[in-house]
């Protein structure tokens, strides 16, 4: 396995240079089984950054060389990629990462407040700040696709219905 | 998991008659219900008489578009010179609209063997069912049964023991609603940035990897195997209005109404009895102030024009506005209009992928505008100005998000121009309810 390119950035604080490879035995066996799939090999890029954020919570700039390496792509374009699709995160977040639905028709069922109860739960300042413990990033994002189970959360990968700013607190609790 | 209604009386259940049942979510519980019978048919016959016959059926595209499925079939090579693809379009992600999340969590083999027929009928080397990254438990359902159906020979080589070789996956989006336009949808799988791409080309010509490509809504697929099972002209008969308009359709109902959730019914099904007699009606106290019936991307009803709308694709149009998705917004009294379509705006000006300036700028602005208006420093003109603007954004790019941001603009503008009076002039932030 060669280096880690010298990539723009990674190098630089915050750049993710010291976290461990992702696509290296096991983790490797499972990208070139993915790449199997797909009749060109970028086909396997949303796939791959999936992976690297689910080894590291994000994805770094050293994380997007490492993924250009392995698919013979560039780091400029990986990043083009990376920064198109919200879930993708630029920056570590808290160990438990709120998604909180406030488009339209959760948010006539009273999402906004769903949203400050959860900043008052966890101590989050704003939406899109971690808690000064590091345990909780809270943001608002658009439909989450369950409108009929207004509000939906996701807690991580927890996919949560029917919440509600009063059942907030509980369900802080259960995740503590 | 959130459980699913017992069908009412008046809903028609055939996509929706297994939701709720969770032995059907298995191979064998599929099995024991009949499923893949469809398939096994559809893999006898010449794969012509498998598109005739969705053609006869009627069945139109139900993503929103409400394109005929079989005709989009046709449209494919009929000699394989390149390898040909079929995408499943499970990014659902259109405000109001949750139907093909019900599908894939609790019928997950129903939707697979919608796309195994389909794959067939178009000769699709691979079947890519791209199912948005926040539906975690659709993907865990749709890959648990995938693999069971891989186990079973109903996928794979020997497809069904039949001798064709079907093939299909998941592809996880990673949140992006453009990723819905089904030519973004395209790029998102070849491992790009979800731009939609000028046609023609078309899909069928040049689609994924720049091979011919089909693709096709959850529900639209889901639908086939009853159609292959039944015959087109069993499904061509659910109709209770305009005979273009054919078969069963998932309404997905939410907003401020009392009973929220998917009810099936037959196409031209009148909105006020979905509305009230399906879905409870309002809350308490309340009355329906209007109604968004396509997903947000149509033009919003208000509720006199609702009151007689016939839920088909020709019913909506002649009130102005379309079926889409199916999945309805209901407003009642207590709504603040103005800030909802700002909340709308704000929707689309987050999802523009921001190649076509009327998109990227028009949609900001249509946010800024409806901002300062709701902060109270507004202008007499600024809901002109608004209208024009939505009039810059109408028909004028590559796809229409442009356009599905400024179709609820306008109506609302239109139809409550003095919710929006209300506002300006006010020097100060008007207390919301």
């Amino acid at each position: 396995m060669s280096e880690t390119p010298a990539a723009p950035h990674a190098e630089a604080p915050g750049g993710g240079a010291g976290l461990p490879r992702v696509f290296v035995g096991e983790g490797r066996a499972k990208l070139d089984a993915v790449v199997a799939r797909y009749p060109a090999k970028a086909g396997a890029l949303l796939p791959a950054l999936w992976m690297v954020q689910e080894a590291h919570g994000w994805i770094s700039p050293a994380g997007m060389a490492e993924v250009a390496e392995v698919l013979d792509l560039t780091p400029a374009y990986v990043r083009g990629v990376v920064t198109f699709y919200t879930m993708y995160h630029q920056h570590p977040v808290g160990k438990y990462f709120v998604q909180v639905c406030t488009t339209t028709p959760c948010n006539v069922c009273g999402a906004e407040g769903v949203v400050q109860a959860f900043l008052k739960a966890t101590g989050a300042k704003a939406p899109g700040e971690t808690s000064p413990d590091g345990q909780w990033t809270v943001v608002e994002v658009e439909c989450l696709g369950a409108c009929g189970f207004a509000t939906p959360v996701m807690i991580n990968n927890d996919f949560i219905e029917g919440v509600s700013a009063e059942s907030v607190p509980a369900l802080v609790a259960r995740y503590r | 998991m959130g459980y699913p209604h017992p069908p009412h009386p008046k809903e028609t259940p055939v996509l929706s008659r297994h939701f709720g049942d969770a032995d059907a979510r298995g191979y064998d519980g599929w099995v024991r219900r009949g499923g893949y019978a469809a398939l096994e048919k559809a893999l006898g016959m010449p794969r012509e008489q498998v598109v005739e016959e969705v053609k006869a059926s009627g069945l139109r595209g139900r993503g929103g578009a409400g394109f005929p499925a079989g005709v989009k079939w046709s449209f494919m090579p009929k000699q394989r010179t390149k390898p040909h693809y079929l995408c499943c379009n499970a990014d659902e992600s259109e405000p109001g609209t949750f139907k093909d999340r019900e599908i894939m969590r609790w019928t997950p083999h129903q939707l697979i063997e919608g796309c195994a027929i389909a794959a067939y009928a178009i000769q699709a080397e691979q079947t890519f069912i791209y199912i948005r990254g926040e539906f975690t438990e659709c993907i865990a359902v749709m890959q648990r049964a995938l693999d069971e159906a891989y186990a079973k020979g109903v996928l794979g080589a020997n497809a069904m023991g039949k001798g064709a070789r079907i093939d299909v996956m998941i592809h996880r989006g990673a949140g992006a609603y453009i990723c819905g336009e089904e030519t973004a949808l395209m790029n998102s799988i070849e491992g790009k940035r979800g731009n939609p791409r000028i046609r023609p080309p078309f899909p069928a010509a040049v689609g994924v990897f720049g091979c011919p490509t089909t693709i096709n809504n959850v529900e639209t697929l889901s639908s086939v195997p009853h159609i292959i099972e039944k015959g087109g002209a069993w499904y061509k008969g659910l109709c209770l209005s305009n005979p273009k308009s054919t078969g069963t359709k998932l309404f997905s109902i939410c907003g401020t109404v009392a009973k929220p959730g998917n009810y099936e019914v037959t196409m031209g099904f009148p909105l006020k009895e979905l509305l009230f007699d399906l879905a409870g009606g309002m809350r308490p106290g309340r009355t329906l102030k209007a109604v968004i019936p396509g997903g947000s991307s149509v033009p919003i009803l208000t509720a006199a024009e609702a009151e007689d709308t016939v839920l088909d694709y020709e019913g909506c149009v002649a009130k102005g506005t379309m079926l889409g998705s199916g999945g309805m917004i209901v407003l009642d009294d207590s709504v603040d209009m103005v800030y909802q379509v700002m909340r709308l705006a704000r929707f689309y000006a987050h999802e523009s992928c921001a190649q076509c300036t009327q998109c990227r700028e028009g949609t900001a602005w249509t946010v800024k505008i409806l901002q300062r208006l709701l902060g109270g420093q507004g202008e007499a003109a600024d809901l002109d100005l608004l209208l024009d603007l939505s009039e810059q954004m109408t028909g004028r790019t590559i796809c229409v998000l442009s356009d599905s941001c400024a179709a609820p603009v306008v109506s609302a503008i239109r139809k409550f121009r003095p919710e929006f009076e209300a506002y300006l002039g006010s020097g100060k932030r008007k207390a919301r309810a």
